[in-house]
């Protein structure tokens, strides 16, 4: 679905995008009807295409960015199509071409780890409709009965006389069978490709450095911009000085964005961003320019004893319980703005002509990127098209197509060259939509046998719908404050029985956007939820997993019980001690143990992580452990050193020297236990974040007698009280 | 004009001798495995190796490389075939995005260069690149990987 063509030589695009990148597929900037007419290449239908050598590409809706979701949703095509998976390859379908073609490869959208949970159905049904129209196009050529035919490993088999054709030759009469309905689905017990861990079909090009990123497309005649929006969300670009920089050497233009950033367009990055650097901007901050750190953390406070709250889940009387309890307990705890800091900083390339427009990018959302492209360029959106680009890096962050807009915007103001956006790091850590605050005051009461009598959960903090997707609250409220919450249900679930109880939410928005950041907000929930279980276990005189065990519904139990007897709870080695967690989030069960150890000086080791996971069908093991292992490092990295703090309204942290991640030294040794049920589909790129933290967190108190109540650790004295 | 040195072809570049060696690779030269993370020595997503030792590229200027001889990711695999690192790096399917590899990769490789046989001590204390997808356990073991190879 090619919509520009005016300024870019598409031969010398395509010759030199294939040049340096290699792996871009054929689909790529490319109608696939003039690919395949050119190459005998065929589309046997929208998911399945086959090349004469019998080389099959798999179309790829949802986005890479690490989590193999284009591995696993290949092997579930193939797994059907019964095709040879040596010879598989992926491709993109452009949002354009699924808006062309009635949304035929349905969702783009690749967050709250659905890739694989809710498009397996319909991919795998598109494989095995492929293969059910290649093996009647061999049948009606040997005029046989297709019954009668089989089809393994891309080669069909006529039973009674032995003859056989491979997929490659038989593609093209394919394509003009009329698709059956119904076809029917292999069960899980007999796969072959899916269900297990085969390598990643993207790696070879990460290793030689011939992977293009959006950060390295190069477009012929394309100029690069970098840019700074006003550090305060919710200020304005006041003026700047163009005159000033204008003249440094490369610099081509100096254009106002959106107005509330500028950008300096020059023939490269380093030039862009020296003219950037010395370019005098100033800011209309707005109110938020007023706000530091302090004020949003006695606006939340609060809340926390707000007679106005929005209830999410409620059961019994939970306030009465606890009022009658013979024994009380109550605990305060926070979190705070944390950035997703994607190793690829934002970026996009972006070419406008009076009719058309085209962008490259990375993107966790295709469609919603071509239409803030589209909005951008006030074009219509059929005149426009986005190609989406691996991504280094989501989390979340690349929902969002801020980015896209801007791009678009400053190419608006070159007309007929390609723009290519490169947000600095500076800029990525300043501008992004924070993984939301919140605090959180847990009262509890335990009857005289030392069981709970009731709960209250009161949160009080920011929405991140009312941040980004305002339409979306109910009457107010934002049900995704509540997530991992839920009593029970599919999606997120705290897991436990508990008659009396009361979750309630007191929304307060600071100035500072808040959004998706992976995990999302069963982050912070069940850091509240489990680290105050093992509160309650303490004050009840009980083992936390014995504690937990006589609450838990059994689905919850099974993945715990997991995890414990492959960690062996209670019996660290001297000096190591144990805490766990779990929660049901994303469709999946996890459950953690960590093992931790405090030194006299107070210098935390993590030694040892066993997590388990349900996650019902386990389509590539080997890859889910990756997620798994990669969660701890992402929630450990937010739980020890995660915080933005805003001071005059901007955030402080402006690069990783401010804002420490975890590096290999501190890297615990992660052992995976995976343990699916078999009979529903949840994600894995995201539960697993949930409970690294509070294992830790509960740990860290076996080890010291410390509660840690408010993050990062790294804000406090670990040695022993 | 500044002639370089890269992956044993001499380059000739027009770029602000200030400019850092991370850029003129991207942006001048068009190696683009080269990435760019943080800027100011952090990440390690820049890592090349100069004359044999890794560096990060986003703190060398080109008025500091002089004659020596720069390497970068796309050096390392002499006509397609992969060096060991690379090949362990496959075996043990490590990245994931992938971003952070480049320079992990050229990290390693000099870490084996100068000491084969690495403890995990030693690995701490050589891998100080940040991967934001976590993948240092796959690291670790590709390291040792290679080592033994
Ligand atoms: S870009 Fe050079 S160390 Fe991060
Ligand atoms: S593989 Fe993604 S940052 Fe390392």
């Amino acid at each position: 679905m090619t919509t520009t063509t005016a300024t870019l030589n598409r031969r010398s695009f395509l010759a030199s995008s294939a040049a340096v990148a290699g792996g871009f597929s054929l689909g790529f900037g490319v109608p696939f009807s003039r690919a395949e007419a050119q190459t005998g290449v065929q589309e046997v239908n929208a998911w399945v295409v086959i090349h004469p050598d019998d080389k099959v590409v798999i179309r790829i809706a949802r986005s890479e960015m690490g989590q193999g979701t284009l591995t696993g949703l290949a092997q579930l095509v193939a797994e059907e199509l019964e095709c040879d998976w040596t010879k598989v390859t992926t491709e993109y379908p452009t949002p354009g071409q699924n808006l062309a073609r009635n949304r035929v490869w349905g969702n783009f959208s690749t967050g709250g780890s659905q890739g694989i949970r809710q498009s397996n159905l319909y991919v795998r049904q598109g494989g095995a409709t492929a293969r059910e129209m290649l093996i009647q196009a061999a049948a009606k050529d040997w005029n046989v009965p297709a019954a009668e035919c089989s089809a393994a490993n891309s080669v069909i088999t006529h039973k009674g006389t032995g003859k056989t054709t491979t997929y490659g030759k038989v593609a093209a009469a394919a394509a003009k069978i009329e698709p059956p309905k119904d076809v029917k689905l292999k069960d899980p017990k007999d796969w072959k490709i899916a269900g297990k861990g085969v390598k990643r079909l993207d790696t070879r090009d990460k290793l030689t450095g011939a992977q293009i990123y959006g950060i390295d497309l190069k477009l012929p005649g394309m100029l690069t911009a970098t840019i700074r929006d006003c550090p305060v969300n919710g200020g304005k670009l006041k003026s700047f000085d163009a005159a000033r920089v204008e003249k440094m050497p490369g610099v081509k233009k100096v254009v106002a964005v959106d107005g509330k950033g500028v950008a300096v367009v020059a023939t490269s990055y380093w030039q862009a961003r020296t003219a950037l650097a010395a370019l005098p901007i100033e800011w209309d901050e707005g109110p938020g320019g007023k706000i530091n750190n302090d004020d949003i953390t006695a606006l939340l406070a609060e809340g926390l004893t707000a007679e106005k709250a929005f209830i999410g889940n409620q059961a019994g009387d939970a306030k009465a319980a606890i009022a009658g309890a013979p024994k009380k307990l109550e605990a305060t705890y926070s979190y705070p703005y944390q950035n997703h800091a994607t190793m690829e900083p934002m970026n996009c390339t972006a070419l406008w002509t009076a009719d058309k427009c085209e962008a490259w990018g990375p993107t966790q959302n295709g469609e919603a990127a071509l239409a803030a492209a589209a909005e951008a360029a006030g074009h219509p959106v059929a005149k426009c098209d986005f190609h989406k680009m691996l991504l280094g890096g989501g989390f979340g962050r690349r929902g969002r197509s801020d980015y896209v807009r801007q791009a678009v915007l400053i190419a608006k103001e070159m007309p007929g060259t390609p723009i290519k956006l490169v947000w600095s790091r500076e800029e990525d850590m300043t501008h992004c939509a924070f993984h939301p605050v919140m605090q959180c005051k847990l009262s509890a009461g335990l009857d005289a046998s030392g069981n709970l009598a009731g709960l209250h959960v009161r949160l009080s903090g920011q929405s991140i719908l009312a941040s980004l997707l305002p339409q979306n609250l109910q009457n107010g409220m934002d049900p995704v404050v509540f997530q991992g919450f839920n009593s029970g249900g599919t999606e997120s679930a705290y897991g436990y029985n508990i008659s009396n109880l009361l979750i309630d939410h007191a929304m307060r928005n600071p100035h500072v956007l808040a959004g998706f950041w992976r995990g999302v907000n069963t982050n912070q929930n069940a850091i509240f939820m489990e680290c105050f279980m093992d509160e309650l276990a303490h004050a009840a005189g009980q083992d936390p997993l014995e504690f937990r065990r006589k609450l838990l519904k059994p689905r919850h139990l099974r993945v715990l019980n997991a995890a414990v007897e492959k960690a062996g709870w209670g019996k660290a080695p001297p000096g190591v001690y144990q805490g766990l967690a779990q929660i049901m989030g994303f469709g999946s069960y996890v459950a953690a143990v960590a093992e931790v150890s405090v030194s006299d000086q107070g210098q935390l080791k993590i030694h040892r992580i066993v997590a388990a996971t349900d996650c019902g069908h386990a389509v590539n093991p080997a890859q889910i452990e990756r997620q798994i292992a990669g969660s701890f490092v992402y929630g450990l990295s937010a739980a020890l050193y995660g915080e933005c703090t805003v001071k005059d309204g901007a955030i402080e942290q402006t690069n990783f020297d401010t804002y420490n991640v975890m590096r290999m030294d501190e890297m615990p040794k992660v052992e995976s236990v995976i343990v699916p049920s078999g009979d529903f589909w949840g994600g894995v790129g995201e539960p697993t974040i949930a409970v690294a933290a509070p294992a830790v967190l509960n740990a860290i108190f076996a080890a010291t007698g410390k509660r840690i109540r408010s993050l990062p650790v790294m804000n406090h004295d670990l040695r022993k009280a | 004009m500044v002639a370089i040195s890269i992956n044993g072809k001499i380059y000739q570049t027009n770029a602000d001798p200030r400019t850092p060696l991370l850029w003129v690779l991207r942006d001048d030269i068009g190696l683009t495995g080269t990435k760019y993370g943080c800027g100011v020595a952090q990440c390690g997503s820049c890592t090349v190796h100069i004359d044999g030792v890794a560096n990060r590229s986003c703190q060398v200027p080109l008025n500091s490389v002089g004659r020596r001889k720069v390497t970068t990711v796309e050096g390392l695999a002499e006509g397609g075939t992969l060096t060991k690192v690379q090949q362990a790096w496959l075996d043990n399917d490590v990245p994931q995005c992938g971003y952070c590899q480049s320079g992990m990769i050229m990290a390693a490789a000099a870490l084996l260069k100068s000491t084969p046989k690495p403890t995990d001590e030693e690995i701490d204390a050589a891998m100080t690149n940040i991967c934001r997808c976590g993948t240092y356990q796959q690291v670790r073991a590709a390291i040792h990987d290679a080592a033994k190879g």
